[in-house]
């Protein structure tokens, strides 16, 4: 925790002085980002989701929203948009209190959500940057298909490298881009084998709360460098060691031994009240041995590894792999299969108010799944960012019952 | 058949949830119905196949929600639920394939449910490209490729280069006379009431293309005959409303409150191409090439911001509007996201503008109508300010 804690902060630090530095940034989405590409043209991301998250976690974002919604936008939409824009009429100081440089590029990553498009228009607006368009189709019938990956391959090499080299000045070097490629693939060999250590009895992660911390690094800026390779590296250790002691992992309340429910969740969490949702969790004994949050940066797990031989082909394919471009039937599919390669007693299903991308379909996800799997399914709702939308003890309540039911369900096959 | 009659007529198709209509064609003619989500899809390529293309939006507020409610949160817009809904009853037992526009994460994620819930029938996502350079037309050339291939399938015919190219003038010459419709009522909007003539566009989603064109003919000549009293309303152009509907009584009270429609973004699927496509060279490329270059601007289509609002600020130039009325879907992202840059825009030209949200089955009918009322007043009284 207490590396990713420097290389978060060391890199705000480097986008505060970014301007001075002369290192030129581009903003862009989480899930399937290009960061290795991003690297090779020595520029410096930042993720506007990750700062609507870090604001929520520090209390910040609701005033943001409302700020937002003061100057016009509707209650309905996404509270990350919200938060970002917000946060950017405040000054755009960001969470760690240093101000964000503004863009040089919008690298407009359309992958997974609609939602993306228009909110880089939204910035675009007030930067007044060049956008590059990066449209990555959906896996509407469940598969990547040749025209959908030429697409891509295309976009990455027509579009997105000529924006990259023209707002970084300079030349596109495959060369650099393979080595950042082939330390990806290593870290991202870790982070499978951390994942698949819940699968022991105790497990010695939680997949969800604490599974948020160990996407962290190669999900954002730092996939594809030697810190992140070494995070993982040492986490990986440190998760073996837990195992071979049959060790829980760490929560905000000390350390989860006693495992009474192994859950499968689907869906993100809340950040505003992130620890209370997480006590609620470890204060009935129940720990999260998979999630899908921690694959909307890619399904690692499955298989996926960045293969530095095909370059363009294997970015393409990244983009178009993580879990919300995926169609509804393969994600119900995923979660089966969690729930019986992991042995979960249940599963549980946060539905997030903000988010139509990972929602929209979520009620007919928990039919299906308490009907392959006989498992007991529960139902939450809360949002991301907007403290108005987490009710505590309506979930708590929510959670008590549905482990109740978990249990029954146990004592009675 | 007399105006009244025929705008019932165009009514009783539009609360038609049996899709009566549909299964008569179907058992005249011996051929099969494909259904789509509204915007964006090629229905030329249905119909060349010798099918009958279905535009789908949602239920209005006739349809009781029993079911549909199960299956969606409360915040999400009501079009997916009276869907699910139809789908459910039967309803759509007589559409042999459903297709689902790539215009937001909702109409994309129905996509999916519909593969897990009606296994038996061909649901299919629809990508188009929101690059809009080469790469992107390759993409969506291929996605057309698939369509033609699946069609086929469907229909047991094929579409030849021929059949293709005669689908293709046919719907130009719908469009044409759809556009001849809008550019009447612009210039005659006592004659041509925006309720009767929501009707008449809204029958394109249910009739035969022909059939449809001869429709819009015969209401023009019609209304036009007709003896109406010119009001002093204000012009006003509605925009959002281009997925799920506002129901018909709350259209026909917009239109009481004062203001003369005289352009809006409604039933879109019938006239998203602006101008025609091409009749020379390959039916496919020309049909590609028209999604490419000749597309109406929405908030589900990428635009960079230096164009941003244009489209509107033209159209409201064109029609001499004296301002716009933003009506969207609650929890409609596409348009409530879009919503703000189009204000900044119209403020920018000084053009007023006012807005409201709204279900299928909106019940606050009377808010909404002293709300445009109000505008109308203010823009009598103060103009542009
Ligand atoms: S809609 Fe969901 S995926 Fe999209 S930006 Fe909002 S929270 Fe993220
Ligand atoms: S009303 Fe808006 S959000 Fe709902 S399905 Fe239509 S476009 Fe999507």
């Amino acid at each position: 925790m207490n590396i990713q804690k420097k290389m978060i902060g060391d890199h705000y630090k480097k986008l505060s002085t970014a301007k001075a530095d002369g290192k030129k940034v581009v903003y862009t989405f989480v899930p399937g980002n290009l960061n290795e590409l991003i690297l090779s043209f020595d520029m410096l991301p930042v993720h506007p989701e990750i700062n609507a998250l870090q604001s929520g976690m520090r209390k910040k974002s609701g005033d943001f929203i409302m700020e937002a919604e003061k100057s016009g936008h509707s209650e309905d939409v996404c509270t990350y948009v919200k938060c970002d824009i917000g946060m950017m009429k405040k000054g755009n100081i960001g969470p760690t209190g240093e101000k964000l440089p503004e863009p040089d590029l919008l690298l407009l990553s359309y992958t997974g959500c609609f939602t993306f498009m228009k909110w880089f228009e939204l910035l675009q607006k007030e930067y007044n940057c060049p956008v590059a368009m990066l449209h990555v189709p959906y896996q509407g019938d469940g598969e990547i298909t040749e025209s959908m990956k030429q697409y891509v391959v295309d976009q990455i090499r027509d579009t997105v490298i000529p924006a990259l080299e023209k707002a970084s000045g300079r030349k596109y070097d495959e060369n650099r881009l393979k080595e950042f490629l082939r330390s990806s693939a290593r870290a991202e060999d870790d982070l499978v084998a951390i994942w698949e250590s819940a699968k022991n009895r105790p497990s010695p992660i939680d997949a969800y709360f604490g599974g948020v911390y160990y996407i962290g690094p190669i999900f954002t800026a730092f996939r594809g460098l030697p810190e992140c390779e070494q995070y993982y590296k040492s986490l990986r250790k440190e998760v073996e060691y837990r195992v071979e002691h049959k060790m829980g992992p760490t929560t905000p309340e000390g350390e989860l031994n006693q495992q009474k429910f192994r859950v499968v969740v689907e869906g993100p969490p809340n950040w505003t009240s992130f620890r209370e949702f997480w006590k609620m969790f470890s204060d009935e004994g129940a720990v999260v041995v998979s999630s899908t949050y921690i694959t909307v940066g890619g399904l690692y797990d499955r298989g996926f590894r960045h293969d530095a031989g095909k370059p363009m082909e294997t970015m393409a394919e990244y983009c178009m792999g993580c879990y919300t471009n995926r169609n509804l039937p393969a994600r119900v599919d995923i979660l089966e299969k969690a729930i019986k390669d992991y042995h979960a007693d249940g599963f549980l299903i946060n539905s997030i108010k903000s988010c139509n991308s990972f929602s929209v379909g979520q009620l007919l996800m928990l039919r299906e799944l308490e009907k392959r799997t006989g498992k007991a399914g529960g139902f939450i709702e809360s949002d991301l960012v907007d403290p108005r939308y987490f009710s505590a003890s309506n979930i708590k309540n929510r959670l008590e019952s549905y482990f109740q039911m978990v249990a029954a369900k146990r004592a009675s096959t | 058949m007399g105006l009244e009659s025929l705008v019932q007529r165009c009514e009783d198709l539009c609360r038609d949830l049996d899709f009566n209509y549909v299964k008569e064609w179907k058992k005249k003619t011996g051929s099969k119905a494909v259904a789509f989500m509204p915007i964006y899809v090629p229905r030329e390529l249905i119909h060349a196949a010798g099918m009958l293309p279905v535009g789908i939006m949602g239920g209005g507020d006739d349809l009781e929600i029993i079911r549909g409610d199960a299956y969606f949160q409360s915040y999400i817009c009501r079009i997916p639920r009276s869907t699910i809904e139809l789908g459910l009853g039967g309803k759509l037992d007589c559409m042999d394939g459903f297709l689902f526009p790539a215009i937001c994460d909702v109409i994309r994620n129905l996509s999916g449910m519909w593969k897990i819930m009606f296994k038996e029938k061909y649901a299919k996502y629809l990508d188009f490209p929101q690059n809009l350079g080469k790469s992107g037309k390759n993409f969506y050339v291929q996605e057309l490729q698939q369509l033609k291939a699946d069609f086929e399938t469907i229909s047991g015919k094929k579409i030849t280069d021929e059949s293709l190219g005669r689908s293709n003038a046919l719907y130009n010459e719908n469009r044409e006379v759809l556009r001849e419709l809008y550019d009447l009522r612009s210039r005659y909007p006592h004659q041509i009431l925006t309720y009767e003539a929501y009707l008449i566009l809204r029958a394109s989603n249910i009739l035969e293309v022909s059939e449809h064109t001869r429709l819009v003919r015969d209401y023009m000549a019609l209304a036009m005959k007709k003896s109406r009293p010119n009001r002093d309303y204000v012009r006003v152009i509605v925009s959002g409303a281009f997925c799920e509907q506002p129901p018909l009584t709350l259209i026909r009270a917009l239109e009481g409150s004062g203001c003369y429609i005289v352009d809006d973004d409604w039933v879109l699927g019938a006239r998203y191409v602006l101008g025609a496509v091409s009749g020379s060279g390959d039916p496919l490329m020309a049909l590609a090439d028209s999604y490419m270059d000749k597309t109406v601007a929405t908030g589900s289509r990428h635009e960079d911001a230096s164009v941003k609002g244009d489209y509107l600020i033209r159209l409201v130039r064109e029609r001499r509007a004296d301002g716009v009325v933003f009506a969207a879907p609650s929890f409609c992202d596409p348009a409530l996201l879009e919503r703000p840059m189009l204000q900044d825009a119209l403020t920018a030209e000084n053009i007023p503008h006012t807005g409201f949200k709204y279900a299928e089955n909106t019940g606050q009918i009377q808010t909404i109508k002293e709300e445009t009322g109000t505008f109308a007043d203010s823009i009598k009284l103060w103009g542009a300010e």
